[in-house]
């Protein structure tokens, strides 16, 4: 258990292994390309050998996302992962996690859809993970890893968030950043709670129960339907605090921006050469990248529409999360999108030429 | 509710009747007739007995038992419909000293968890199942299960169950007994005193199965459901 300072790691390794070095007490998987390494990476690296945490192959998807209701309604800190159809058959559990108020990390390494689709990196799954693919009004915080040192750093940032306000947390990377190799710094060793501390820090998580408290009862069920409603109502006040207070995005050059690109993921990392392209072509353009895709950067991206002459939203997709940026845009610059589908991933220069033609046409009037 | 005079009886000094410790307050919403209640006391005695209220987590499920938690007075997590094996079998591995048990209707065991069931079960995971067979879907009205024999009669058969329709019943615990990860099964009715008796002593020895780590115990209760009825 040595401290690592820097390894070549896929994406998929880095997460990996920094839920072993997170003190994470449960993996539940089922094979689906392309984060299969995630499951492989555990079961090579045998942690019940050293810290205790769990991993498990399960018998199916939906196997999988209920062995992570159960680990997570004994305040254990349990994850799964998964590619979109193995996603689309966890949206059940995530529903049941959100309505039982348990904290979970599920990680979503995207591809094409919909069906069986590709197997080659998309963003198609925004609106999936981001407007609750699951039934009844929740929401799951949702963080947009850019490279293979978010995989590694926002499984502690996914799990401390989900702890702290008892709502599921997703990692929605794409099949690029689970398959890319790059540089990555671990994070530190940290040690997994005992059951004593595991009791006294979650009150309400059904370990065994002792004289001294009342029963402990995880469920989302209730048949009262103004009980229902209250408790639906302290849910949606929970993700109010969540807005004010976790919304996270990153501004590149985005101060002197006349034109503004908006991207996340793996998308907003290749763009960021095309800010620097299109500044040598004197346009200045600059690029906000969502951190968070669930709490939304409604705010930031509101303030940086007074600057600019129009946005542009590039995705992997059809065009979803353009959506979230025009109401953020609230119709004050023409909002437009670029998108490529099926798991063709554009260059730079492709980005480059769709911004100037936007440029080009804005300031044309 | 008040507990009543009727918590203890006694006939000639001798204690005949106690009433559970590990039974709530809770007024049942079982119908007259209902076998959920003979087990649901059963599992609690045999609880209470074994002294494992500190040490038990219970896996509800869907169906008409679905609000056990209400009545019977430990940890409880309820599961969605069909996976409670799922869920008990991440609740055992990481709380390996817990007795940890499911609690399941046909449909949910049976149908729409048949995979969850024959994997936990082949895996040999140390929880014991609960498994209550009314042979038809009770808390949505009466509509055939995988369960329901063959000319039966329920919402959803009401010519009667015709195998070439419907398929034939099925017989679970014939699949799960061919597994290697079953460490103890029983069959058992809750009819009459003495198989209430024997009933009993099933479930104490499931969990005592569990407990070893002896592999999955399934005890199959055979209910009635009275109110679907045709």
């Amino acid at each position: 258990m040595t401290e690592q300072t820097a390894d070549l790691l896929k994406g998929n390794e880095a997460l990996a292994l920094a839920a072993i070095r997170y003190g994470c007490d449960g993996y539940f998987g089922y094979p689906i390309t392309p984060q299969s390494e995630v499951l492989e990476t555990l079961m090579a690296e045998a942690p019940w050998e050293t810290t205790g945490m769990v991993v498990m192959q399960a018998e199916s998807e939906p196997a999988a996302i209920n062995m992570v209701y159960g680990g997570a309604a004994c305040g254990r800190r349990v994850m799964t992962s998964s590619s979109g159809p193995g996603i689309s058959l966890k949206q059940e559990g995530i529903s049941y996690l959100a309505g039982a108020e348990l904290p979970a990390l599920i990680v979503n390494v995207m591809r094409g859809g919909p069906g069986l689709g590709t197997i080659q990196p998309s963003q198609a799954d925004y609106f999936q993970a981001v407007k609750g693919g699951g039934h009844g009004d929740y929401r799951l915080i949702v963080l947009a890893p850019a490279g293979v040192q978010d995989m590694a750093d926002f499984v502690s940032l996914a799990f401390d968030l989900a702890f702290a306000y008892r709502v599921p947390a997703m990692i929605l990377a794409d099949g690029a950043i689970g398959q890319m190799m790059e540089k990555v710094t671990l994070p530190p060793w940290r040690r997994r709670l005992t059951d004593a501390e595991i009791a006294e820090r979650y009150p309400w998580a059904a370990v065994g129960k002792p004289a001294s408290r009342s029963r402990n009862v995880l469920t989302s069920l209730e048949l009262d339907q103004a009980v229902m409603e209250r408790k639906s109502l302290a849910l949606q006040e929970r993700y109010a605090r969540i807005e004010a207070a976790e919304t996270r995005s990153e501004a590149y050059l985005t101060d002197d921006a006349e034109m503004l690109l908006v991207a996340f993921g793996s998308a907003a990392r290749i763009y960021r050469k095309t800010v620097d392209l299109a500044r040598q072509r004197g346009v200045r353009l600059g690029l906000l990248r969502p951190v968070t895709l669930w709490p939304f950067p409604t705010q930031a991206i509101a303030r940086l529409v007074g600057q600019v002459t129009s946005v542009l939203v590039v995705e992997l997709n059809a065009g979803q999360m353009v959506e979230d940026v025009r109401l953020a845009a609230g119709g004050r610059v023409p909002v437009e999108h670029y998108g490529r589908l099926g798991g063709v991933v554009f260059s730079p220069d492709e980005i480059l030429e769709a911004a100037l033609s936007q440029w080009n046409k804005t300031n044309r009037k | 509710m008040k507990r009543t005079s009727t918590d203890t009886i006694r006939r000639e000094g001798r204690v005949v009747h106690r009433r559970t410790p590990l039974l709530t307050d809770a007024h049942m919403h079982y119908c007259p007739g209902c076998n959920h209640a003979t087990v649901h006391r059963l599992v609690a005695e045999v609880l209470d007995e074994m002294g494992l209220q500190a040490d038990a987590i219970g896996i509800g499920s869907v169906g008409c038992s679905v609000f056990i938690y209400n009545y019977i007075d430990i940890d409880w997590i309820q599961a969605s419909h069909g996976r409670a094996p799922a869920v008990a079998t991440a609740v055992k591995r990481l709380n390996p000293s817990r007795l940890v048990f499911t609690y399941q209707g046909d449909g949910d065991l049976a149908a729409i968890g048949t995979a969850e069931t024959i994997h936990a079960c082949n895996r040999g995971e140390n929880i014991a199942i609960i498994y209550v067979n009314n042979s038809i879907y009770g808390m949505t009205g009466g509509q055939m299960a995988p369960t329901t024999p063959l000319g039966m009669r329920t919402s959803t058969t009401p010519q009667g169950r015709d195998a070439r329709l419907h398929g034939y019943p099925l017989d679970i615990c014939r699949l799960l007994r061919r597994l290697s990860g079953v460490g103890f099964m029983a069959r058992r009715r809750v009819d009459t005193p003495r198989h209430i008796r024997t009933a009993k002593q099933a479930i104490r020895e499931a969990f005592e199965c569990s407990l070893a780590g002896r592999g999955t115990a399934v005890v199959e209760i055979m209910a009635e459901c009275l109110t679907n009825k045709f």
